[in-house]
């Protein structure tokens, strides 16, 4: 130890750094503007997990990268020096410290970032248990087509962000259907009687998505409220949560569900609770099932009837769905 | 036990010659195309191959990054687009990295390195070899029929739905694959455990065979499980099972269980060995023993016994009970220390050493810069609540190409400048290396730093078309990656040039410990002329540096000495 | 095998015969615990089927559905035969190490007979179901882990038949060198216990 201390540089300087280091690595963490806005009750609770973890890793970075650097410089080969470095084949005292370190943050990472997926609802004990209604056959004799084979309905838990602890066991102030297909998503509002290409939702307002696909895997994103479920043919999954502001932003398909997933893009459209009446309104009126033209105008109508018989879709809808390529 | 007597003792006769010895004195040119036994052919084989793919999956990337270059789809067809984006990962991974790191290095290095004349099974090495070139068909068949199109993940119910033919041969690709790597992990096992020679102590082996012990054992475990989930897969394209179809009951989830008990430990397969070629690179070009032996190899052997159970991190957006969320985001998390172990040792390594930036050792340096940045990016990645956000979008590629280009390839380029001069007889231009390392470090950081910012902004993986917010930050990366090809240039002149005229290359250019520089460069057939001696540790840089110093001592008379002695 | 001398270095050359005798021993080493190392691998496989199929099983509501139950009888005849072919084919390892290769070769006959009376009511079984590869998931796994299966067996088959062909050559195996003839055992013990495995779950643990 005492020859290493030479090659250290003087605890004057170290202090400087580190703090140099810690004061940029906060102040990082803190403006880093990565993230798009928040628009949900969750993203300010992942966004501060996220700015806690970024400072964390700047500051290692900082470190680690600066050790680096200095120490090719510093103990970089002179021309002419043969001999090999000091004989040092470790320093259990510094190994345990950087095994201790890391470990105690990683601990401490994961019990925060596990309590902030409970704050989201990532723990919806209560949406799984109601969900867990002794379905037997008998009973689902009468269900829609998609869901007659009996093979489907053991008990399955809905995954996905339920209720927040605090939300408890009060229901949703309003529940959507999303449906994820080739290259669309579709909104029916069982409760409204609309179908809709957007996901038109009031502000403020404690929302619960009922997402299914209907062909292969997609996964519903909305980054602005930093969140994410992936669609799961044959297996129910849901997402909650409240708006915060209101405006049009993205939903995205985050997995790839084919050559053109790109392209299956839509809007959430957040609506001040007044304008909401309004358009929910506006569309049950303009609910016309006029169904055979909106088959007639799907490619692919086959795929499609089922659907469109059940759920009552519009010309307008359809259109708004095909309207992505 | 025989093993138990010390060559030491007994007269160090060179080995009687016994008739089944049926080899030339020297592997003409040929050899190398034809079925060979000898470890060192088949390492090279493996590498070359393995180089082959990379240059073939590099430029897919090329391709795609063109395309990605605008947001609209305007170069490619979309599903030309997938079948590139499929196979470049598919063959970045089976073809370049998992081959080249474990088949070429390990196979060239393992023998060498623990004195042995070739592995336990060379036949089996030579057919685990060959299996290769045939998978080499199977995805050249795949991609005549337009090859498969549902990414490397190859997630049902769409890998079900497209492409069928070319998704089937995919899967004949890689589970072809997978049976050679799992017999030469089996190999290497063996051969560590049985021809090691006795008087190298095991805490005297050095770290890149205890990589390779950690990664053997990763592949027999892990690989079998993709096997079966690829089978499932193929027999519900083209015999009618319903595994992976919910309206027979299937389920979807099952398979990304089984895909990613494999393809999780994959990425440890991918960076395992690498993790053992950096100790050998910074230690011997820093000229200082490696700090914390015990540490690094055990942390091998941490991560991969951690690695194993990890997996349903990919998997936290998915139809993954709650519970899964938090067990695994924790195991995941805990991955983070033995690396964390790694990195911080090989950086005391370097401190106080006479460091040479020799283009091996700044490659070495190079991945260690940016896995530090990959593996930081990895934690926020491993907490469930963070990855909602995050998955499957941009921010995963960018952190994934840290970790496995700038972690794995990295490697491979150092492993290769640094056992040029063994694997050739000749040493390597080091003003050409410089340059491809500078453009590769610029390039690979130009590509895939601002993929961060696009997927924390809400920019998807897996699109050929995009929000025209994104574009100028795709511009970029499209930079980055025409860098990227660009740098191929100098190492393919570089490696030509140098394999063929290059100044010869002495035995131990590097002044290295371990085993495979006591041998000529190249080795001869069965590696060594003498029998190997261990007088020193692998990374006993420094000791007596003092009497060196006085008597000029380089390695190789050392040697001389030594086996004067003996004699 | 052809395998390049790797042990020289450890072995005492006083005589020659010993250190080839030496030499061949610890060749043979190798192979049973490469023979063992790939066994271990190869039961993931299984295992990752086993837990595959008990995660189908605990999501369906029936198990196995209807009209697509497994029979009992014929399963648990061939489960007695493949459990005895077991001890039969110890009996073939327990002539070798008496250096009685013709016993041997008989007890090897014998496990390759059971061998094949296996398979074939294996295959019967597959005829008389009357439900295909793709009625539902649980005939899916029915024919995929029971062929899988099979398959394993009949491999063993072959190399019981390598292992006969083989001892034709007088002195090929004797006493003190049989790897192949115990590399087959270890192997059909392996295929044997697989099917135990099988069997409850397949048909046993379907009866609840």
């Amino acid at each position: 130890m005492a020859k290493k201390k030479e090659t250290i540089p003087s605890s004057l300087l170290t202090l400087t750094i580190g703090i140099a280091v810690a004061a940029f690595s906060v102040w990082y963490g803190q403006n880093n503007h990565l993230l798009p806005e928040q628009l949900s009750s969750q993203a300010p609770l992942v966004d501060d997990l996220f700015n806690i973890m970024l400072c964390i890793a700047t500051a290692l970075f900082l470190l680690v990268e600066g050790t680096i650097i200095y120490t090719l410089i510093r103990f970089r080969h002179r021309p002419g020096d043969e001999t090999d470095g000091e004989y040092i084949e470790g320093n259990f005292s510094l190994e345990v410290f950087w095994t201790a370190i890391p470990t105690f943050i990683v601990i401490v990472l994961g019990i925060y970032g596990v309590q902030v997926y409970n704050q989201m609802g990532g723990f919806d004990t209560v949406g799984q248990v109601a969900h867990h209604h002794h379905q037997h056959q008998v009973q689902l004799a009468s269900l829609p087509a998609d869901e007659s084979n009996p093979m489907l309905l053991a008990e399955r838990p809905e995954y996905g962000v339920g209720a927040t602890p605090v939300e408890g066991l009060t229901p949703p102030d309003l529940e959507v259907d999303v449906l994820g297909m080739q290259y669309a998503w579709i909104f029916t509002y069982p409760s409204l009687g609309i179908t809709s290409g957007e996901l038109h939702v009031p502000m403020g307002q404690d929302i619960k998505l009922n997402i299914t696909a209907q062909d292969v895997l997609h996964a519903f994103w909305l980054p602005q409220f930093r969140l994410k479920q992936d669609a799961i043919p044959g297996q129910p999954t849901q997402l909650r949560f409240v708006a915060t502001k209101s405006g049009h932003y993205p939903i995205v398909c985050a997995e790839l569900c084919g050559a053109y997933h790109g392209g299956m893009r839509s809007e959430i459209v957040v609506h001040e609770p007044d304008e909401f009446v309004t358009w929910i309104s506006e569309n049950q009126v303009a609910q016309n099932p006029d169904l055979e033209q909106a088959v007639a105008l799907r490619t692919d109508g086959d795929r499609l009837q089922d659907y469109t018989t059940q759920m009552g879709l519009d010309a307008t809808t359809v259109q708004a769905a095909l309207k992505q390529p | 036990m025989t093993s138990a007597q010390l060559p030491l003792e007994s007269p160090p006769a060179t080995p009687p010659p016994s008739g089944h010895h049926n080899h030339p004195e020297k592997w003409e040119w040929y050899h190398y195309f034809l079925y060979n036994v000898d470890h060192k052919v088949i390492g090279i084989q493996y590498l070359v191959t393995a180089f082959f793919f990379y240059l073939v999956a590099g430029l897919m990337a090329l391709f795609m990054r063109a395309e990605l270059a605008t947001p609209n789809p305007d170069v490619l067809d979309p599903n030309v687009y997938n079948t590139l984006l499929t196979n470049h990962g598919t063959m970045m991974i089976f073809f370049w990295v998992v081959p080249a790191a474990i088949g070429g290095f390990g196979n060239y290095l393992v023998p060498l390195m623990i004195g042995a004349k070739d592995m336990a099974f060379p036949n089996l090495n030579a057919i685990a070899f060959w299996l290769n070139p045939i998978a080499g068909i199977f995805i050249g068949i795949s991609f005549y029929f337009g090859g498969a199109q549902a990414g490397w993940t190859s997630y049902p119910p769409l890998s079900l739905v497209t492409n069928n033919l070319g998704q089937s041969f995919w899967i004949l690709t890689l589970i072809t694959v997978g049976t050679s790597s799992i017999l030469g992990a089996l190999n290497f096992l063996v051969t560590i455990y049985k021809l090691k020679i006795p008087d190298m102590r095991w805490d005297e082996l050095p770290l890149f065979c205890w990589a390779m012990v950690a990664t053997s054992l990763l592949a027999l475990f892990s690989t079998p499980v993709l096997a079966i989930g690829l089978i499932l897969l193929f027999f519900d394209i083209n015999f009618g099972t319903g595994f992976f179809r919910p309206e027979m009951g299937g389920d979807v989830v099952v398979y990304q269980h089984l895909f990613w008990f494999y393809s999780h430990p994959a990425v440890y397969l991918m960076i395992l060995p690498i993790f053992g070629v950096m100790s050998e690179i910074v230690s011997t070009h820093s000229r200082k023993p490696i700090f914390g032996y015990k540490a690094i190899a055990y942390s091998s052997l941490a991560i991969c016994l951690v690695g194993l159970v990890v997996w349903v991190h990919h998997m936290f957006t998915s139809g993954t009970p709650a519970w899964m969320r938090m067990f695994f985001s924790i195991a995941t998390l805990i991955v983070a220390v033995p690396t964390g172990v790694k990195v911080f040792s090989w950086v005391a390594t370097l401190w106080g050493g006479k460091i040479r930036l020799v283009t091996p050792l700044l490659f070495a340096v190079g991945l260690l810069a940016m896995f530090v940045f990959g593996g930081l990016s990895g934690v926020t990645l491993g907490t469930p609540a963070f990855d909602l956000h995050a998955h499957d979008t941009y921010y995963v590629v960018g952190h994934f190409h840290y970790v496995l280009f700038g972690g794995s390839v990295f490697g491979l380029y150092g492993a290769i400048y640094h056992w040029f001069p063994k694997i050739t007889g000749h040493m390597y231009n080091e003003t050409l290396g410089r340059i491809h390392f500078g453009l590769t470090f610029i390039g690979t950081n130009l590509t895939f730093l601002p993929m961060h910012n696009l997927g924390l902004a809400g920019m998807p993986r897996r699109v050929a078309l995009y929000d025209p917010q994104f574009e100028d930050l795709n511009k970029l990366c499209t930079y980055g990656s025409m860098i990227l090809g660009v740098s191929i240039l100098p190492f393919l002149i570089n490696m030509i040039w140098s394999w063929g005229w290059g100044e010869p290359a002495p035995r131990n250019p590097w002044r290295a410990l371990t085993l495979e520089w006591q041998t000529t460069s190249p080795p001869a057939i069965e590696n060594f002329d003498e029998d190997p001696i261990v007088w020193a540790g692998p990374y006993d840089y420094g000791i007596d540096t003092q009497s060196f110093e006085e008597e000029e001592l380089s390695v190789d008379e050392m040697l001389a000495e030594v086996g004067q002695e003996m004699k | 095998m052809t395998a390049i001398d790797v042990n020289d270095n450890t072995l005492n050359p006083s005589t020659a015969t010993t250190a080839a005798a030496a030499h061949h021993e610890e060749h043979e080493d190798y192979r049973l615990l490469g023979l063992m190392i790939f066994l271990a691998s190869e039961s993931l496989m299984f295992i990752g089927l086993f837990v595959s199929y008990l995660i189908y099983r605990g999501a369906a509501a029936a198990w196995p559905p209807e009209e697509t139950e497994v029979e009992l009888l014929l399963p648990a005849i061939n489960t007695i035969i493949l459990v005895s072919s077991s001890f039969v084919i110890h009996m073939g390892d327990v002539a070798i190490k008496k250096n009685n290769v013709k016993e041997m070769r008989a007890w090897y006959l014998g496990t390759i007979l059971m061998g094949l009376i296996f398979l074939g009511g294996q295959v019967y079984e597959y005829l008389s179901l009357g439900y295909g590869l793709g009625t539902n998931v649980f005939s899916s796994c029915f024919y995929v882990m029971t062929g899988f299966h099979g398959l394993h067996v009949f491999v063993g088959v072959l190399l019981m038949l390598g292992v006969l062909w083989r001892s034709r050559r007088p002195g090929h195996y004797h006493a003190t060198k049989h790897t192949g003839v115990e590399m087959t055992e270890i192997y059909w013990h392996f295929v044997d216990v697989i099917w135990i495995i099988l069997f409850l779950l397949l048909y046993i643990l379907t009866l609840f």
